[in-house]
């Protein structure tokens, strides 16, 4: 089943998200990228029904990209994120309303700063230092909680990182195979091989 | 266009640390009740200087009506940002709200456009302190030091030949205080004549703090910089 984990650094922030596509019990892929780039340094991981999770994300990248291009500068990951809040809420409201939790990680170049944000598809959100969605976020959240280092290095947080997915993977019956695993810092967003 | 270049003066200043505006009120007399500008409100008399946003102050020149009802529109604008990104408006984006307003009269036959010229004193993470100007036909513009209203080439002038870039804001005050009151047709300067104001940065939260003068303290101002009422002749030689 789908999870999705985060957790930020000194400078950094880590978004981690499951590859598995599945439909009922069926796996149709395993290369699916759930984490969407939205501007040079913002990061979003997202999950939940399929269809509106594409969708939804879809929607969230074209605007930012649409903010982007009219005002020269990308929305700080404060400002995206309170916004990609209010869309979500704003849909819980409607008829056919979006079910998608999110991860938006961010590195805010005005004052040099790592952002995380937890955000359901109720329209919660909350700054976090760690995060994770999914069944993963009962193994996980103790781990990042005893773990987690907010002014660790890459490599150290790569390594809470490793310690969350392995034991997601070793006791939850559902687990995902695969993982990809993005970084976002001053130098913008890649990916890393766990 | 007309109206503005017979309005009140508007002059801003950008420096390093801070952003001055300071106006010329043209509506005094003896008998006009200044009463509800010594005390309440955020400070200013409110004719020409206004808190837009809590980092931006604006300036009006031209017909004060319209400048009422465009501070009105730039308000709403400001908090319609902060309530969809949590955000103070970046000032660029807040100048382009208003002009794209000011820029629909232009188009549409039967309106009449708004006769007003603004200047846009702000600060964002962005670009830090910042200076616009806005005209009727919805151009707008990013200054270092610029002037609206009456006399503004004789100000414009003035400022090009004594700004230098890097002034601090105290540099930047006295600057504007001696070009108000070379440029002012009335020859003496006081608070009943004058609007003052400074955005600068908070040196503990490091958040904008806007600071429109009151009339006691634009006196207190006047006097610093040796251009109060009583002794303004032997001081304008010297100035």
């Amino acid at each position: 089943m789908e999870c999705s984990f985060a957790l930020t650094g000194k400078d950094y922030v880590l978004v981690a998200a499951d590859t598995t596509s599945a439909r009922s019990i069926i796996k149709m892929k395993i290369d699916e990228d759930k984490i969407k780039t939205l501007s040079p340094h913002l990061l979003m991981a997202y999950s939940g029904e399929p269809g509106d999770t594409v969708q939804f994300a879809e929607y969230i990248e074209r605007n930012i990209r649409l903010y982007h291009i009219r005002n020269l500068y990308p929305l700080r990951p404060q400002s995206a994120a309170a916004w990609i809040r209010r869309s979500l809420a704003e849909s819980l409201r409607s008829r056919h309303p979006y079910s998608v939790n999110l991860l938006v990680g961010g590195f805010d170049t005005a004052d040099q700063s790592p952002h995380l944000y937890w955000i359901d598809y109720l329209g919660t959100m909350a700054t976090v230092p760690y995060a994770a969605h999914g069944y993963g976020s009962y193994f996980a959240s103790s781990l990042l909680d005893r773990y987690h280092n907010p002014d660790g290095t890459l490599e150290e947080g790569l390594a809470t990182l490793r310690r969350a997915i392995d034991e997601t993977s070793k006791r939850l019956i559902v687990a995902p195979g695969k993982y990809m695993v993005k970084v976002v810092d001053k130098d913008g967003i890649r990916e890393i091989e766990l | 266009m007309e109206a503005i270049s017979h309005a009140g003066t508007v002059l801003g200043v950008l420096a390093k640390d801070g952003v001055v505006l300071a106006a010329e009120k043209k509506v005094t007399g003896k008998l006009l009740d200044l009463s509800e500008a010594k005390q309440g409100g955020y400070g200013g008399s409110g004719e020409k200087i206004f808190l837009l946003n809590s980092n931006v102050i604006g300036g009006v020149a031209g017909l004060t009506a319209d400048g009422n009802s465009l501070i009105n529109y730039a308000r709403s604008a400001a908090q319609q940002h902060l309530l969809n990104y949590n955000e103070d408006i970046p000032v660029e984006l807040l100048a382009q709200r208003l002009c794209d307003l000011k820029q629909g009269y232009t188009q549409y036959g039967g309106l009449r456009p708004f006769g007003v010229s603004l200047l846009y004193a702000g600060y964002d993470p962005h670009y830090q302190f910042q200076l616009y100007h806005s005209d009727p036909s919805g151009n707008y513009s990013g200054w270092k030091a610029t002037c609206i209203g009456a006399n503004n080439g004789t100000a414009q002038s003035l400022l090009k030949q004594e700004y230098k870039d890097d002034i601090t804001v105290e540099d930047a005050i006295g600057l504007v205080v001696r070009t108000m009151s070379k440029t002012m047709d009335s020859t003496t300067l006081g608070s009943e004549k004058l609007e003052f104001a400074v955005l600068t940065l908070d040196p503990e939260t490091k958040e904008p703090k806007a600071k429109i003068y009151r009339p006691v303290e634009v006196d207190a101002l006047l006097v610093k910089h040796g251009l109060a009422k009583k002794d303004e002749d032997t001081e304008m030689k010297t100035a």
